[in-house]
């Protein structure tokens, strides 16, 4: 046996030296003592030989004595290594006293009474977990699947050793047990959603108060939901569900974004409309008062002369009209049923003569082709006149 | 090896194995009893070490697990208040609280008789206790009530009966039946597929909301400028009547006269146009007579 495997030594790794030196072969220096001491049983019983070397017993007496001694050092050898236990930090040890519970051995190194007490080592701090994965039905008959994971640790190596048979299992259990309760409790759409710390929450508190009372000596760590879904044969309804809701958020985005361009468009446009308007109002005030300041200089000075400055104001206007205009002079009374002027060639002429115009950029031809058709015009009315006067 | 100590090592064996048959270790896990020729003399045995006549014939000793024991039952199917079936899955935490009941009621201490027993105990009290409740009951309201009751009466009974003290007793599986659940996905799957409809169509909704509020603004942000702009505008043309008219007012004729000629400057004034002109107008009237008369 090693020094510190009480049941068997079914775990290598916890062999300090780990390999299997078990029982009869300890750490160096022991094996030393143990040579030597050897020798010296050897000298007392007669034997002259290292105890190695005595094989068959061909001096019985000598050969006897041998075999005696070696049991004896194995039987102590034995029995100091099963009474030095070395308790890892990690570890407690729970001391049976011929089969009753004594003690708990603390870190270090630790002395028992071998073949009288044993020792049950219980590992307190690693973290221990458990997981499961089931559907299972919620508040409103639906179901979900829900992956779980519990972590815990051993708070009492005593209950844990001795109290329950099988603790894990029994934290297996209950945390199935625990979970259902919950999820039946609650309805699905949390626990699909924003209800899964909740309920890891009331998991945890359930399943801890489960294990003080069936005195398991574990301790809960945590409890994570590590998912919580719908039936792998729902999942993609459900997704749809999801994909909806996106659908739902794009539309009134989409809609907003309607709304933020043609909302300040029309604004600015009316804006614009506005602009217009007082722009037109000012206009057309200053418009009026320009207009009506100069009617109101012109109205004072015309006041001081008013024949005068009628009279010119009349022949500048009409000047100025008959110098822009082409005119036909027509001194005759009546007979306007045989006078025929060419309107519309004169007009013709005019066109043509602005668009040389336009084009040459020569006035000099329009002018003297218009006045050469009045000249063509006054002679025919001349001539008119004249056979009038003859036929009367 | 010479005969004498061969038989002085078999004496010594001997000895050794009498007194071995002789001492008893019970474990702290453990309770025991001693029975003499099959009647029980001590009751309880607690955890340490002991002693009784040697070998079997005479004194014989049995010793129970006294730690917390776990009995997972199989799934039963059982019928609630609704005619509904549900399956149930539970265990239950028990430990042999009196030895001697317990080795008496299992004919010899056999823990797997008692946990069937237990186990039937378990079966009957389930059926009792869904059998008045609803599923809606059983999975989600009164899952505590349910085991906490459940487990006091089995406590009873197998204290009584068994010496067994029931610790606790919990379902960890509610399920429906097979038939049952394609009617829940059935379901499920129906509500999923309304559920999305009313998402989209919400989304719809609001969108063509937002759409048609757009669309009010820009109509009504136009309609009030067109109607503030129209505004300015006419105080605009009614400032300037007013500015005109009194202006005017200092002479109306003079004002025709004036305006009258900037009209006529104003109608005729590209070359384009050709007057026919008869001479009788007062801008002619030097034109035939110097005097102007």
């Amino acid at each position: 046996m090693a020094w510190n495997e009480p049941g068997g030594g079914k775990n290598n790794d916890k062999d300090p030296w780990g390999n299997n030196n078990r029982g009869n072969q300890g750490p160096p220096d022991l094996d030393e003592a143990l040579k030597q001491l050897m020798d010296k049983l050897n000298g007392m019983f007669g034997g002259k030989k290292p105890s190695g070397s005595n094989g068959d017993g061909d001096n019985n007496s000598s050969g006897a004595g041998g075999i005696f001694g070696i049991i004896i050092l194995v039987v102590i050898g034995v029995l100091l290594f099963k009474s030095v236990y070395t308790i890892d930090e990690q570890q407690r040890g729970v001391v049976l006293s011929l089969g009753k519970y004594e003690r708990t051995l603390e870190p270090g190194l630790q002395f028992v009474m071998p073949l009288v007490q044993t020792v049950v080592q219980v590992n307190v701090t690693k973290v221990r977990s458990a997981s499961l994965k089931e559907l299972m039905l919620t508040k409103d008959e639906n179901v979900v699947e829900v992956a779980m994971e519990v972590q815990f640790r051993v708070v009492d190596p005593v209950a844990f050793s001795l109290r329950v048979e099988n603790p894990e299992q029994s934290l297996a259990h209950a945390a199935e047990s625990a979970l259902r309760h919950e999820v039946g409790s609650t309805k699905m759409d949390p626990i699909l959603t924003s209800g899964r710390t909740l309920l890891a929450a009331n998991v945890e508190t359930r399943l801890q108060k489960y294990m003080t009372r069936y005195n398991t000596g574990i301790e809960i760590d945590k409890v994570n939901i590590k998912e919580a879904s719908a039936p792998p044969q729902l999942q993609a309804a459900f997704d749809d569900v999801i994909k909806a809701q996106q659908d739902r958020e794009r539309y009134t985005s989409e809609a907003d974004a309607y709304a933020n361009s043609v909302v300040p468009e029309a604004r600015g446009k009316a804006q614009r409309m506005l602009e217009e308007a007082n722009a037109y109002k000012e206009q057309v005030i200053a418009q009026a008062e320009g207009e009506a300041d100069r009617f109101v200089k012109l109205h004072t000075e015309y006041r001081k002369a008013p024949r005068v400055t009628r009279e010119r104001l009349y022949l500048d206007s009409i000047s100025k009209v008959y110098g822009n205009a082409s005119k036909v002079m027509v001194d005759v009374e009546g007979g306007n049923n045989m006078m025929y002027l060419p309107l519309d060639k004169i007009m013709e002429n005019n066109n043509r003569t602005r668009n040389d115009s336009s084009s040459s950029s020569s006035n000099a031809n329009s002018t003297s082709d218009i006045d050469s058709i009045t000249d063509r015009v006054v002679e025919e009315l001349r001539q008119r006149q004249t056979t009038r006067r003859e036929g009367r | 090896m010479n005969p004498r100590t061969m038989i002085l090592s078999v004496i010594a064996a001997v000895v050794v194995l009498i007194g071995l048959s002789s001492v008893y270790i019970v474990s702290e896990t453990e309770r025991a009893i001693k029975l003499e020729f099959g009647q029980i003399v001590t009751d309880d045995i607690q955890p340490g070490i002991h002693f009784k006549l040697p070998t079997n014939i005479v004194q014989e000793v049995k010793k129970f697990d006294a730690r917390l024991l776990t009995l997972d039952t199989r799934p039963e199917r059982f019928l609630t208040a609704g005619k509904k079936f549900l399956v149930v899955d539970s265990f239950v935490k028990w430990r042999i609280s009196n030895v001697l009941q317990f080795y008496r009621a299992t004919n010899g201490g056999d823990r797997y008789r008692g946990a069937t027993l237990l186990a039937n105990l378990v079966n009957d009290g389930l059926r009792a206790e869904f059998a008045n409740r609803t599923v809606q009951e059983v999975v989600s309201g009164e899952r505590d009530e349910l085991m906490s009751h459940l487990t006091k009466i089995l406590n009873d009974q197998a204290q009584s009966q068994y010496g067994i003290e029931v610790v606790d007793t919990r379902v960890k599986g509610i399920d429906l039946p097979e038939d049952l659940m394609e009617n829940v996905y059935r379901r499920m799957s129906a509500e999923r597929d309304r559920e999305a409809r009313e998402q989209r169509s919400q989304g719809k909704e609001l969108a063509e909301g937002i759409r048609a509020d757009a669309d009010r603004q820009k109509t009504v942000l136009v309609a009030q400028a067109y109607k503030e702009s129209e505004v300015t505008r006419g105080s605009g043309d009614a400032t300037a009547a007013a500015i005109y008219s009194k202006a005017f007012n200092r002479d109306p004729e003079f004002y025709a006269f004036t305006r009258s000629l900037k009209a006529y400057e104003e109608t005729f004034n590209g070359s384009n146009d050709v007057l026919l002109l008869k001479p009788d107008s007062d801008f002619f009237k030097y034109m035939k007579k110097s005097s102007g008369k």
